[in-house]
């Protein structure tokens, strides 16, 4: 099978790589770079443990094809944390106990992100329908709501 | 909350694992690679039932890229018996036929073969070229189906349990399980008023995010390491011995981190396979479930009929209750039957009870533990059956429930008496709270129910090391699911009198520590915290040990306080108090290492209680459900980390409100599971909720140091019935069968009032 | 194993060609959000896989003036969302594209994906057959024009002769005094897929309903355009009577299954239920326009 050459920028970084042709993003980050904090929970666009954005836009890497990547700014939750400093909502979610097994945390992380990048000012409601895509078994979502509220508040206060 | 006893305990501290979390770092199941690996695929059955008239894999073993090919053949036959598996018990002879079917598939996505290959494309590709032929059998799904004469039976040779003279047929009734306290019928005869109830649940999984996972390397010298998403890693290295016949100690387990477990990780599936396949092809071999697997095949929880019959005084006081339950085990014997019944009637002190329950299988997966196993089941009958008494007495649930409270000296229905337990302060905590002195919204209903669930304790083992710089390392073996490391590191922490920063917990593989009964059964914090305590009590001991020695005393003479070594009286001698680093600096001269070990198997498990309450309405126009507001009270013992106790309990909370609300296993008529995925398998969105306010009462257990008690699996007891009894004073309908989903209390509530109906 | 092949081409005429080279295998990608799903499931084993995304034609979103709208087949529901103008003139259709799935799937799902997926269930179909939406779809012989409710011929087939390929849908100039609304019922509050939807289209004037178009889902093997529903409505007051004739109308076109997702009697009742709160949501925004 004739692989494909790719040229994109996953997290700021210039990235090549060579892929199937049908070959989603999920797999080509997990098996082919190694990055594997964008987690599988289903294969099917329905919990959100694999959220990236792609041109800033939040969407499932496994519902993307890999060869989509061409050209493209792709951020993972690699991506989050600048040098050894976290971002403000991962370090929120550690103090509030947002995460209990954590492994929707990563794609919770990049979708709580890109809300707070267009909205900083959510309602309870808005947090909750923007997470909607995001699946957690373990806290009932309490914990992790109130983290990115509380973040959100944060970045008004530091915005004034 | 915290009563300033503690330093440590009651605070919330970061967790140790927190930054590894939120980074993508942690390792999850499907994160382990090795060099060379190749992918393991499983061929499932299509069939809900039928005989294996033959399996040929010889061109899948043709097929370029693959390396090993097996099916039941390579795993060797094993005996009738039972051996605990995680919180439920196993019959071996079950199991390896769970893993891969021999002579029939007993449910749709059995196992028959699995192959390993190079790729995932032609694991796959391989998969598809294996040839079975089936001879298909008639199926039967449901459990009240199964137990009728004439229904296909799945076992030739099972014979019910428990029942005298043993039936010589086979049938599909595995056990038959009684217990009683009194006279039930004598107490009856007593009672004013009588209501009775019948309810059944549908089959609900766990839902845990992160699909089962493993990685196996089998090497030529028969050493085998696994690493893998497991509850217990123990259980993983136990089973995989038994079944694949290799000896315990050579077999390394090292368990990655977790996501998410609530009783489904506490079996295997893939292990075995993934071993077999590594030990033919020579190489390591990954497997990964899909999503649709994992609920095709990996255990659910039963479903089950619950019938609930309460005699009562009229001013509340049960003279008499009864309970009888039937829970469907999958395609082999072994539901939570035992729990669904003891706990039945644990939060009340009725004098005559009677509880009968049936183990029944059927053409669906084998059931796995899902938290407090069988309890929610009972709970809803019985909790919502006392409701329909509360209406009809015209009593507040909770008086009613208050009146009839288990406390300290109250005798079970299955042995045991109380000791020091908080049901009638978790009452009174949720009686005085903001939410229940608060009438419900307009248009909005109440509901209140409580739940039960012994906690656990079993066998631990630990172990803590004093770093040459002073710091401390405490190992454990229990999969860290929701913040343990935390709260064993803070009774670490506690217990020395250093900071929490520099007690840095670990979680050893199978190898690196002793031997530890899984992460379930809400015993972690509390047996496994306490193997913990005991093994920094041993390094203290040698501390002071190592005290004495410097000072040239007698190590009686030593105290430890607040981090240090003292004497323990001026008449001891004027020394200046020794810190874990001084002593640590010192250690080579003193004896070597400082260390401390512990094994236990613990005893005096404190039982927990909790009490729900929620606001809801009901759209009459749809049957849609919307929550306004929930309260969620429990004793929890000590809340050692109080922020993942609150965790526990809410999300106990909502894997409640999911069960009672929208989820289940829906079947077509062929025996098919007809909605395999998180699209129609409908667990709770964040914007299906309200926030869920945990009231956490502290009632210490007497028999843990710190009055631990265990939380995980109280919460989602009571919601079935909070939400269903909210639900039915909302509509004046009283629901019997879950889930309350729309179409189904549409319905409800056009029967009620048949010009609602269409046309 | 089969061998895949991807492109991206940049004009219609080399989609459409490529599609027709690949024969059956040729599949449209747009947003994935369908098709990766399929490809997975093994439902679908493409040959070919046309990324049609970097096609203007098919990523734009065009003002027409007087309400109206042309917007590519491929445009995410994402970017139609964030579309003020749009959202303002045309809230019903904008609501149900939106309702298509998560967040995560809104920054990739386009409405044209949805209605070629061609599941009677698909959020954006009552809502665009309300509107009265004209398919343009190009071809190996040319362009032709349909309207939206001509694209199903089933459940996940679609009228779309080989090579054909759906640009984009136009939303047409409406007078004043018109607006439009979509609902759908799910057992959640969301990531589910419709039991039943809704869509509602009316104008006011003077009081009086002068045009009105209902548009059914997931009640029949495709969406279904209502017209004794429409008819109902025009020339009432909008008033209850007016409503309830409407409804049943609704209930009348169902021809639906019993399934997973629901059963016969409840999404009958609840088309009833739905067209009322719809027809509701769109008399309120027709009156403040």
């Amino acid at each position: 099978m004739a692989k494909m050459h790719i040229t994109t920028t996953i997290n700021g970084e210039p990235t090549e790589f060579l892929c199937d042709p049908q070959q989603s993003m999920l797999d080509v980050l997990r098996d082919n770079l190694g990055l594997t904090g964008s987690k599988e929970g289903c294969g099917s666009g329905d919990c959100g443990a694999c959220s990236i954005t792609l041109d800033g836009r939040l969407v499932c890497a496994c519902l993307m094809l890999a060869p989509e990547a061409e050209g493209k700014k792709i951020e993972t939750v690699e991506g989050i944390a600048k040098g050894d400093q976290l971002h403000p909502l991962q370090k929120k979610f550690v103090e509030f106990a947002a995460l209990q097994c954590g492994i929707c945390t990563p794609g919770v992380l990049v979708a709580a992100k890109a809300l707070l990048e267009k909205n900083n000012n959510p309602t309870e409601t808005e947090v909750r329908f923007w997470l909607a895509g995001n699946l957690c078994r373990c806290t009932g979502y309490d914990k992790i709501i109130r983290a990115v509220m509380d973040v959100a508040a944060d970045m008004r206060g530091a915005a004034r | 909350m915290s009563t300033g006893k503690y330093k440590w305990i009651g605070t919330r501290v970061d967790r140790p694992d927190g930054a590894d979390k939120v980074t993508g770092r942690a390792r999850f199941g499907a994160d382990f690679n090795m060099p060379g690996q190749l992918i393991g695929r499983v061929l499932r059955s299509p069939h809900a039932h039928a005989i294996i008239k033959s399996v040929d894999t010889s061109a899948a073993e043709k097929l370029p890229g693959v390396k090993a090919v097996v099916t039941a053949k390579d795993l060797p036959e094993q005996p009738n018996v039972i051996v605990p598996a995680g919180e439920m018990q196993v019959n071996l002879r079950d199991i390896t036929r769970n893993i891969l079917a021999r002579e029939k598939v007993l449910f749709e996505g059995h196992p028959i073969a699995a192959v390993a290959a190079t790729t995932d494309a032609i694991a796959k590709q391989a998969v598809e070229l294996i040839k079975v032929e089936y001879e298909v059998l008639p199926h039967v799904i449901d459990v009240t189906e199964a137990m009728k004469p004439g229904a296909p039976v799945l076992h030739d040779h099972l014979i019910t349990e428990g029942v005298k003279p043993a039936p010589t047929k086979a049938s599909n009734i595995a056990k038959r399980m009684d217990n009683t306290k009194g006279d039930f019928e004598a107490g009856l005869k007593q009672a004013e008023i009588v209501v009775e109830r019948e309810y059944t649940t549908q089959a609900v999984h766990q839902g845990y995010i992160e699909p089962h996972a493993t990685l196996a390397s089998a090497a030529e010298d028969g050493q085998v390491q696994l690493w893998s998403t497991t509850q217990g890693h123990f259980q993983v290295r136990g089973f995989v011995s038994r079944l694949l016949g290799i000896e315990t100690s050579q077999i390394r387990v090292t368990p990655s981190e977790i996501g998410g477990g609530f009783g489904g990780k506490t079996v295997v599936y893939l292990e075995p396979i993934a071993v077999r396949l590594s030990q033919k092809s020579g190489k390591p071999v990954k497997m990964v479930m899909t999503r649709e697997e994992v609920f095709r095949a990996s255990g659910p929880a039963p479903g089950g009929t619950v019938r609930v019959k309460l005699g009562a005084k009229k001013d509340g006081t049960i003279v008499a209750a009864e309970c009888e339950i039937a829970l469907q085990a999958g395609a082999f014997p072994g539901s939570p039957l035992g729990p669904a019944c003891w706990t039945s009637f644990a939060c009340y002190d009725i004098p005559n009870i009677k509880v009968v329950g049936f183990d029944v299988v059927s053409n669906r997966p084998k059931v796995a533990a899902y938290r407090a196993p069988g309890a929610p089941i009972s709970a809803w009958g019985v909790e919502s059956t006392l409701d329909v008494l509360a209406l009809e007495l015209g009593m507040d649930p909770i008086d009613l429930r208050l009146k009839n409270a288990a406390k300290k000296g109250t005798k079970t229905s299955y042995g045991p008496t109380f000791d020091t337990i908080g049901f009638v302060e978790t009452l009174e905590a949720v009686k005085k709270s903001a939410h229940y002195k608060t009438p419900p919204k307009p248009g909005y209903a109440r509901g209140v129910a409580a739940g039960f669930w012994f906690n656990v304790g079993a066998d631990s083992s630990a172990a803590s090391h004093v770093a040459e710089d002073g710091t401390v390392t405490v190992i454990s073996g229990n999969p860290d699911i929701g913040g343990s490391r935390a709260s064993l590191a803070l009774m670490a922490a506690e217990e020395l009198g250093v900071d929490y920063s520099k007690v840095r917990p670990i979680i050893a593989d199978t190898s690196s520590i002793g031997f530890n009964f899984v992460t379930g059964g809400s015993r972690v914090t509390f047996a496994t915290g306490l193997a913990v305590v005991n093994s920094v009590r041993d390094m203290i001991r040698e501390l002071k040990v190592r005290a004495a020695k410097t000072w040239g005393v007698d190590p009686d003479a030593v105290i430890w306080e607040d981090g240090v070594a003292k004497p323990a009286g001026s008449n001891v001698g004027e020394f200046e108090p020794l810190t874990l680093s001084q002593l640590a600096a010192t250690a080579g001269k003193t004896g070597g290492p400082i260390n401390g070990h512990a094994q236990l198997n613990a005893q005096g498990a404190g039982p927990g209680f909790g009490v729900h309450v929620v606001d809801l309405k009901v759209d009459r126009d749809t049957g849609c459900v919307h929550i306004d507001r929930y309260t969620a009270a429990q004793d929890v013992g000590t809340a050692i980390h109080p922020s993942y106790v609150e965790g526990q309990i809410q999300g106990g909370a909502v894997q409640g409100i999911g069960w009672a609300l929208n989820e289940e296993y829906i079947y077509n008529a062929k025996g098919r599971l007809d909605n395999a995925g998180f699209l129609d398998y409908r667990m709770p969105v964040a914007s299906d909720l309200p926030m869920i306010d945990a009231l956490v009462v502290e009632v210490p257990n007497p028999h843990h140091p710190y009055g631990v008690r265990g939380v995980g699996e109280v919460p989602i007891v009571p919601p079935l019935a909070a939400v269903g009894n909210a639900v039915a004073r909302s509509i004046n309908i009283r629901m019997t069968d879950l889930p309350l989903s729309p179409p189904r209390l549409s319905a409800a509530i056009d029967a009620a009032t048949p010009k609602m109906a269409a046309e | 194993m089969n061998d895949v092949r991807y492109s991206a081409p940049n004009s219609l005429d080399e989609a459409s060609k490529a599609m027709m080279a690949a024969g059956g295998a040729g599949r449209i990608l747009a947003g994935g959000t369908d098709l990766l799903v399929q490809m997975r499931s093994g439902m679908q084993k493409p040959g070919v896989i046309v990324d049609i995304k970097k096609i203007d034609e098919m990523m734009s979103i065009q003002d027409l003036g007087g309400g109206s709208f042309r917007i590519g087949a491929a445009v995410s529901g994402a970017l139609i969302g964030e579309h003020k103008a749009l959202k303002k003139a045309w809230p019903g259709v904008v609501e149900a594209i939106n309702l298509i799935g998560s967040k995560q799937i809104q920054g990739r799902a386009s409405a044209g994906g949805n209605l070629c997926n061609a599941s009677p269930a698909a959020d954006s179909g009552p809502a665009l057959v309300a509107a009265g939406a004209m398919l343009t779809i190009h071809g190996p012989n040319g362009r032709r024009e349909i309207p939206v409710e001509k694209l199903h011929s089933g459940p996940g087939r679609t009228t779309l002769a080989p090579g054909e390929i759906l640009v984009s849908f136009t939303l047409p100039a409406r007078p004043k005094g018109s607006s439009d609304a979509y609902l759908r019922l799910i057992p959640r509050t969301e990531m589910d897929i419709a039991v039943v939807g809704v869509g509602v289209n009316l104008t006011i004037s003077g009081g009086k309903c002068t045009a009105a178009r209902v548009g059914l889902g997931a009640v029949a093997p495709t969406v279904l355009l209502v017209e004794d529903a429409g008819k109902a409505l025009v020339g009432s007051s909008l008033d209850d009577a007016a409503l309830e004739k409407a409804a049943a109308a609704c209930r009348a076109a169902c021809k639906p299954i019993n399934d997973k997702r629901g059963t016969i009697e409840y999404r009958t009742k609840i088309a009833g239920v739905l067209l009322k709160r719809s027809a509701a949501i769109a008399i309120e925004r027709a009156k403040g326009n």
